[in-house]
């Protein structure tokens, strides 16, 4: 068992759980991640990792409410204890001077981009980061990210906070603006990463993503993550979580992400019947 | 000489129309006087050439004797002696090409049943706890300590071994579960998984530590392990990685490998979906391509789970099927349909990604390949469509490449397998030992014991060197 250290609800549906866990926080790299599993009747699912304190021994996940496993999760608090958590997973996120590496984070990724922005700030380069959200109510970790960035550019979707608009077009200012920008790493969900390297495809600036399929073991064996890259078959879990954005088979990746949808629901549906807890 | 007895003792199963529709176990398991019955067959010859047919070396006439007599305590401490996992090898095992293959009685067609009566041995034992109650003789600690990787036949195999010789052994299991394939591989209805668990216990019974949930490779590396204290480190993480066709269309959705298919079904029991969270689709037609243990494996849970047609889609002929002529007969039986000498060429999807069909071609058997087996090949302009909104890809495996991958000194080859000591498993690295699938590729259950149980005796002479 692996008990919670300190659960904290980010925004409503955003929480953060710091999970004891001393073999992970001693091997863990930005961009890894962890496969979760709450008891004996739950689903494994990977959960990007937030943040670690080796001589804590403990580990960050940061995760927002969707399905039956987030949901449980989300009501489990500091003192709980959760049955697996299997990791580091995944090849880290590729770090070095690359020069201006613009980091875009999409929702509750902004906890997945935090490490890998401090990673790239320590090894020299000039960070400028992008996070964006729907509204004002679902931004978290603005002081966070900004402390790890030279720059640091915020929007919402309505305008309720900072700059009305998508992540999108900040980072289409940035390329056009003539700065060399060497490299953009986007992390979000898979419609935020996808328009992402549409934005800068045409400036061919490489630009990176960190895919989210469905996964089971996240150790290679299933092949349920794989991901067509470049027209080559990937596994996620064991080649990624990070590829070229520009090589990516966006629609193939959104059609495998809908595979379970019908049981998602049934099985959320049922949970919340059987545990009184409504939307 | 007493005439001799060719009756062999049938094995009680499950009707089928009745074990398609659930996951009990297929085979019921013989009675005690069945038992006494077909041990009573065996002549005791004294050259036993059965024992050379068993890779893990059990006295096998003694047992068996044991087991005539009535003396079932005894049938299990010689079961025991040499066989740490008796319930699972007396449901898996191929003894057909194996022990009872060399049985002097195989050759008049009925060779002593030995894996009903391996299986009726263990699941006496686990029924009949409190009467064995053997003292158990604690071996001298030798205070050395052997990290095992992997919880699988070759892993729980070395592990007992190694622990009956007095080392302190821990092993590192990926999973969630202990057992490997066991458990995420081989369903229910073959191999109940309480009967694994029950085996998993008894291994840590002698004294091992089982660490779940650590990737070796990613959780801790095998330096890591030799740094912190383990003398010896022995590899048996199994071949896990899935294979595929590499034909246009397999990454749409309905399309399974093996390995998630039955992860999920019997790992993460979705067969009790949405009682257990881990979902699995199943098609109303599904094609299992391949055309081994593990494509009837597959192909019988997707019945289970309520497919109308399941098809075994099969390059070749039934006579190179490389499935146990059993678990053929046991899916042919429960209504699975053979399309032999067809192989898929491309899969076809709708606009949502999902599978509607598979476009095949039919094959013809050339000349004799590597393998020995006749080369299939495709016969130009025969291909036709296969109606069907799930596949299977039961192709095989290969290794994983997570330990290779992280660990200096250890020599691969080319088809990512560890080089090492075909007797012994001894690797190129110092300290390290492997066996089972990551050295020898996809194999038996019962050959990965085999290979714990020699690396096991050769790691204890290294240690007390």
């Amino acid at each position: 068992m692996y008990e919670i250290l300190l659960k904290q609800d980010l925004v409503p549906n955003i929480h953060l759980l710091k999970i004891a866990a001393p073999n992970v926080a001693k091997k863990a790299q930005p961009g890894q991640f962890v496969i979760i599993r709450i008891d004996e009747r739950g689903e494994r699912i990977p959960l990007t990792i937030a943040d670690w304190d080796r001589e804590e021994g403990s580990v960050i996940i940061v995760f927002m409410e969707v399905g039956t496993t987030t949901h449980r999760l989300a009501l489990l608090g500091t003192g709980d204890s959760i049955a697996d958590f299997i990791g580091p997973l995944g090849l880290p996120s590729h770090i070095e001077k690359f020069g201006t590496v613009v980091c875009v984070a999409g929702g509750f990724a902004v906890a997945t981009i935090v490490p890998i922005a401090r990673a790239l700030k320590v090894k020299g380069n000039k960070v400028i980061s992008i996070m964006g959200a729907r509204s004002r109510d679902l931004l978290f970790w603005e002081d966070e990210l900004g402390s790890v960035s030279d720059q640091l550019i915020v929007t919402t979707d309505d305008g309720s906070y900072a700059r009305k608009g998508v992540v999108t077009e900040p980072l289409k200012e940035l390329l056009e603006s003539g700065e060399k920008i060497d490299r953009v790493i986007a992390i979000g969900p898979s419609i935020m990463m996808k328009f992402c390297a549409k934005t800068t495809e045409p400036f061919g600036v490489k630009t990176i993503v960190s895919l989210n399929p469905i996964m089971v073991d996240g150790t290679g064996m299933c092949g349920c993550c794989r991901v067509s890259v470049g027209g080559v078959t990937k596994f996620v879990c064991v080649d990624g979580p990070e590829f070229d954005g520009h090589q990516v088979d966006w629609d193939l990746l959104f059609a495998r992400q809908r595979i379970y949808l019908d049981e998602e629901k049934l099985s959320l549906e049922r949970w919340q019947s059987q545990s009184g807890i409504h939307p | 000489m007493a005439k001799l007895n060719l009756n062999r003792v049938s094995m009680p199963r499950q009707a089928p129309g009745l074990r398609a529709r659930n996951f009990n176990e297929v085979a019921l398991g013989y009675s005690l006087e069945q038992a006494q019955a077909e041990a009573g067959r065996c002549i005791q010859c004294p050259k036993h050439p059965c024992i050379d047919g068993c890779p893990v070396e059990i006295d096998i006439p003694g047992f068996i004797k044991a087991v005539r007599d009535g003396d079932m305590p005894e049938a299990v401490r010689i079961l025991k002696d040499k066989n740490s996992l008796p319930g699972i090898c007396g449901r898996v095992c191929p003894q057909e090409t194996q022990c009872e293959a060399t049985c002097v009685l195989a050759k008049k067609g009925a060779p002593i049943a030995i894996g009903r009566l391996e299986r009726y041995v263990a699941d006496w034992e686990r029924a009949n706890m409190e009467l064995v109650n053997s003292p158990k003789i604690k071996p001298k600690p030798t205070g050395k300590r052997v990290a095992v990787v992997g919880s699988g036949p070759a892993g729980l195999t070395a592990a007992a071994d190694l622990a009956k010789l007095g080392h302190s052994v821990t092993i590192f299991e990926a999973l969630h579960v202990a057992g490997g394939v066991l458990m995420y591989g081989i369903p229910e209805f073959r191999l109940p998984k309480d009967i694994v668990q029950a085996e998993v216990d008894y291994v840590a019974s002698l004294g091992v530590r089982i660490e779940l949930d650590t990737v070796v490779g990613k959780t801790i590396s095998v330096d890591d392990l030799l740094n912190s204290g383990y003398q010896a480190v022995f590899l048996g993480p199994g071949a896990g990685a899935p294979m595929f066709l590499n034909i246009p269309g397999e990454n749409l959705n309905g399309i399974y490998s093996a390995n998630e298919f039955l992860t999920r079904v019997n790992l993460m029991k979705a067969y009790r979906f949405p009682e257990y969270d881990t979902p699995v689709k199943i098609g109303q037609r599904v094609g299992v391509v391949g055309g081994g243990n593990v494509a009837m494996d597959a192909a019988r849970c997707a019945l289970r789970l309520g497919a109308e047609e399941v098809y075994i889609i099969y390059r070749r002929s039934e006579v190179e099927m490389p499935a146990r002529r059993e678990e053929l007969e046991n899916a042919r039986e429960e209504g699975i349909q053979f399309k032999l000498l067809t192989n898929p060429k491309r899969y076809i999807g709708n606009d949502q990604n999902w599978l509607v069909g598979m476009e095949c071609y039919e094959m013809e058997l050339g000349e004799p390949d590597a393998s020995g087996r006749r080369r299939p090949i495709a016969i130009p302009g025969s291909e036709f469509i296969i109606k069907v909104d799930m596949a299977v890809a039961a192709l095989g495996t290969r290794p994983n490449p997570i330990i290779p991958s992280t660990t200096d000194g250890l020599d691969t080859t080319r088809w990512g397998t560890i080089v090492a000591d075909e007797v012994i498993g001894k690797t190129t690295k110092p300290a390290v030992w492997a066996g089972g699938d990551i050295v020898t590729g996809a194999a038996t259950v019962i050959s990965a014991m085999g290979a714990g149980k020699r690396a096991a005796a050769s790691i204890d002479e290294y240690l007390r060197g």
